[in-house]
């Protein structure tokens, strides 16, 4: 098991997770949202290989109403 | 007639109307005020999903992104950093390079911070992006964004969300004047007549949110709008009479019996 902060919140995940399949627990919608990992922005094409470890910092963002 | 569109970047737009998606009742009359406005444009805010509620509607569900130009700002930024982590987050989301800068100054008045929002532009444009600005009413400011490579200015008519219309008709002018690429008056409006004022001083577009969502009647005052822009973008293009001290008659005094 690993501990993450998801979105300020802590998580916890099993090892050798991946982003894409945090993105699977969650449900989120790849294509609508995006991500910074440790506050760099982690580009699409690297979800499946990114592995998230102990203590990762994971924003995710999606766009909503605003002026 | 292409002339006569709305040009930013490469985008063509039909209407002069940018309206904001923030503080309707819900996304149901989001997505009706924005199809009564005319709109080709929308403002979205960038924010955290929420991980605990993962069936609420998102606002991509009511406003396709495929069928309206979606303009992401940085409201809620109050420096430089922020905003340049907003709105490369969104640049990664959706592949837009075409943003909205945003840089607070202070909660109470909302006025832009114009010494980050200048060095914010500096680095956007560096990284590709096309920077539509908020800023204050200083035209010198103003020429120095379009300097910097902004895509559009947008001065504040008056503080964000306040309805307080135009404060400043004579600055307006001259950014307008100045500028060579097109000036878009964001903040302040309150109702129709001001949106017509600011199209009537030769601005390219008009950029309404609260004076929209807050109306009683939100989706009849977006119609308005609608209308009001389109009113006083014709009024400038047909060029006004020059206003007179003194009457004139409109019917001829010959003949008079």
């Amino acid at each position: 098991m690993a501990e993450i902060q998801l979105n300020g919140k802590k998580v916890s995940i099993r090892t050798n997770f991946s982003v894409k399949d945090l993105i699977k627990k969650y449900k989120f919608r790849e294509k609508r949202i995006a991500i910074e990992l440790n506050g760099t922005i982690l580009p699409k094409q690297h979800y499946v290989k990114k592995k998230l470890k102990n203590n990762d910092k994971v924003e995710i963002v999606e766009f909503i109403g605003g002026g | 007639m292409i002339k006569n569109n709305l040009k930013i970047g490469k985008h063509v737009m039909k209407s002069r109307l940018i309206v904001g998606t923030g503080k309707y009742k819900n996304f149901k009359q989001t997505a009706e005020a924005v199809k009564a406005s005319g709109a080709d444009m929308v403002t979205v805010a960038v924010r955290r999903v929420n991980i605990l509620d993962k069936k609420k509607p998102v606002l991509m569900d009511f406003l396709n992104p495929k069928k309206i130009i979606y303009l992401p700002n940085t409201a809620g930024c109050f420096n430089s950093k922020d905003a340049l982590r907003t709105l490369r987050l969104a640049r990664e989301m959706g592949g837009w390079k075409l943003v909205k800068l945003e840089v607070l100054g202070d909660k109470k008045t909302l006025y832009p911070n114009m010494i980050e929002t200048l060095k914010s532009t500096e680095v956007l444009v560096k990284e590709g992006f096309k920077v539509m600005v908020y800023c204050s009413d200083d035209p010198i400011i103003a020429k120095k964004l379009e300097d910097l490579g902004a895509s559009a200015i947008m001065p504040l008519a008056s503080p964000i969300g306040s309805g307080r219309g135009i404060k400043n008709k004579l600055n307006l002018s001259i950014i307008i004047k100045n500028a060579k690429v097109p000036v878009i008056v964001d903040a302040g409006i309150g109702t129709a007549s001001d949106a017509t004022i600011a199209m009537e001083l030769g601005c390219d577009g008009v950029l309404i949110n609260t004076a929209i969502a807050k109306a009683k009647n939100p989706v009849m005052m977006a119609v308005s709008m609608k209308h009001a822009v389109i009113a006083g973008r014709k009024s400038f293009l047909a060029g006004r009479i020059k206003p007179q001290i003194y009457g004139s008659p409109s019917s001829s005094t010959k003949g008079l019996i």
